[in-house]
């Protein structure tokens, strides 16, 4: 999403204005107009240039064609911006995801409070083309930008104590206007068992098409776990804390017959209020079947050891 | 000014379309030839946005939920609109309004039809074997279902010949939009995941209308 500043005579504001002030205007543009920035990073790179484009395509991404931009951006659902699935694309706009920082508690050698930047900046980050099955029966294809969780979280070294991770979202209602109305138990909580966690497939997302990450889709950072409801993939993450105990999370909360700790995509495990077994996949014609669902989204390969010997029926 | 004022708007009320509209009951023709095709097609009007939505490919990101979330949210207020005919008629005084009353609860099943057939269609694919297993499994879709086979005898004794053969079996039998109703707001709770402040707002306007009703059963027994 390249900001260019169409005058009406057609001149370049970069011919009437100096170099520095136009790239300067440019680069507050894109972070205005993205709606989310990694200062120290963005300032490396040339102005013109998506912050991720270019980086490398991880062997996790599916050979699937991406859903488009439009798609990713104007169907969410982030009810700390709205419960409509438009609302965040609109209620978000405005949503400054800095300065922002990231603590990290519990059990765990090295805790503290980070800065986004510093969190990020020993990662690599690569792209990885995910699908993502919502818990309402949905899915699509995200070419995400993000570094893997397990390697982060083993730099703050979890002690053997440490049997679950537990995520929370930002609290703030001026910035969050969703969460005015307790439609939720805020803040919005997610866990992972902490060997789900050290798998290879979650990622921590940072950017969407090779662009920062859109304010509606979890800016500055979130997380993307592809093998379980779309709601265990928390978004706009301040905190991150090592327990002995199993967190409790938010939807759990709201409906525990509902939703599950676990929230593995299982098509034989339906929703007590819908079947799981299909699901819509956005951006085809409306008018052709279904997609069957996949065990664990399709990616059993990767994630079916962690959950041997596990009555998944119980444990949804 | 002020005075002037005044007086234009007390001809206005005087006047001739003013009386028309809040006064006087319409001649049967205009009934018949301008008013209830107006209605009719204003009632149309939401089918045929969402089939030129369809054409232009402008449903929406998930064009199955647009269309099922319409076609139910039209249903519903279909179903109200014609719950409120008769308080409207009663408050008003206006007792002709009881002729557009068919043709809203015809449409009423209208869009269920649409609502259904977009399930059928879109949202199981004629899977019929899944759809049988499916209607008694998921309860919000046993009370949606329960609600469209109910409104099908209304249907079908909804003419002129129908409610003279049936007298005051009728009435009674026609009652049932009531429970109809009740059955769709039910169908609407069950199925939100958290925020029910739409759904809710639904119950609200039944839940006047009810009460409305059983007000007049048991003290202005005489209508
Ligand atoms: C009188 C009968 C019915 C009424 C008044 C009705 C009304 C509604 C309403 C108001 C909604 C929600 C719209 C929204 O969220 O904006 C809805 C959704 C829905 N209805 Fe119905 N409905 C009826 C019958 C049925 C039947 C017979 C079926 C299928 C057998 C059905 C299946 C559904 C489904 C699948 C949804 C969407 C659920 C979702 O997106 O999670 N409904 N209906």
């Amino acid at each position: 999403m390249v900001i260019l500043i169409k005058q009406s005579s057609g001149i370049k504001s970069s011919e009437i204005t100096p170099k520095s002030i136009y790239l300067n205007r440019r680069r507050f543009m894109q972070r205005s107009l993205a709606g989310s920035v990694l200062l120290g990073m963005n300032a490396m790179l040339p102005a013109w240039a998506k912050p991720w484009e270019g980086i490398a395509n991880s062997a996790f991404s599916t050979s699937e064609k991406p859903n488009t931009l439009e798609a990713i951006t104007t169907y969410n659902n982030f009810y700390e911006f709205g419960t409509g699935k438009s609302d965040p694309s609109k209620n978000a706009r405005n949503f400054t995801p800095r300065p922002w920082s990231i603590a990290v508690e519990g059990e765990c050698a090295r805790p503290g409070v980070f800065d986004l930047e510093d969190f990020i900046k020993s990662e690599t980050i690569e792209e990885r083309i995910y699908r993502l099955r919502c818990v309402e029966g949905w899915s699509m294809v995200i070419p995400w930008a993000g570094f893997s969780l397990a390697d982060m979280l083993k730099k703050f070294e979890p002690t053997s104590k440490a049997k679950f991770v537990e995520f929370t979202t930002l609290f703030d209602k001026s910035r969050m206007p969703g969460q005015e109305r307790r439609v939720l138990n805020w803040p919005y909580v997610e866990g992972l068992r902490i060997d789900e966690a050290m798998n290879e497939l979650p990622i921590m997302a940072v950017g969407l098409y090779g662009d920062v990450l859109p304010n509606q889709n979890g800016a500055p950072i979130r997380l993307v776990v592809p093998w379980k409801y779309g709601f265990k993939s928390i978004k706009s993450i301040v905190k991150i804390r090592f327990t002995e105990t199993q967190p409790s999370t938010t939807w759990n909360i709201a409906a525990p017959r509902e939703y599950g700790f676990y929230s593995n995509v299982n098509p034989a495990v339906d929703h007590p209020r819908w079947s799981q077994a299909k699901e819509t996949r956005i951006g085809e014609p409306f008018w052709k079947p279904k997609h069957k669902t996949l065990m664990f989204n399709g990616y059993g390969e990767q994630v079916a050891k962690l959950y041997e010997g596990m009555d998944l029926k119980k444990f949804f | 000014m002020k005075s002037e004022g005044l007086t234009s708007i007390k001809s206005i009320a005087k006047s001739h379309t003013f009386q028309f509209f809040i006064m006087s009951s319409p001649s049967s023709t205009t009934i018949s030839f301008i008013i209830k095709p107006v209605v009719f097609l204003a009632c149309l009007l939401p089918f045929v946005m969402l089939v030129y939505a369809a054409f232009m490919g402008s449903l929406g990101v998930n064009p199955v939920e647009t269309l099922t979330l319409e076609t139910g949210s039209w249903a519903l207020r279909f179903l109200l609109i014609t719950l409120s005919v008769t308080p409207l008629r009663m408050i008003t005084g206006q007792s002709w309004l009881i002729k557009l009353r068919r043709m809203l609860g015809l449409f009423a099943f209208f869009y269920v039809s649409l609502h259904f057939t977009t399930y059928i269609w879109f949202d199981q694919y004629f899977d019929w074997a899944a759809i049988v297993k499916d209607i008694p499994k998921r309860p919000f879709i046993t009370v949606g279902f329960s609600a469209f086979v109910l409104l099908i005898p209304l249907v079908l004794t909804s003419t002129n010949k129908m409610m003279r053969r049936l007298k005051r079996n009728w009435t009674k039998l026609h009652s049932l939009v009531y429970v109809i109703a009740v059955l769709g707001v039910l169908h609407f709770l069950w199925l939100v995941k958290a925020d029910t402040r739409e759904p809710l707002i639904y119950a609200g306007i039944l839940l006047v209308l009810l009460g409305y009703r059983a007000y007049q059963q048991r003290f202005v027994k005489s209508r």
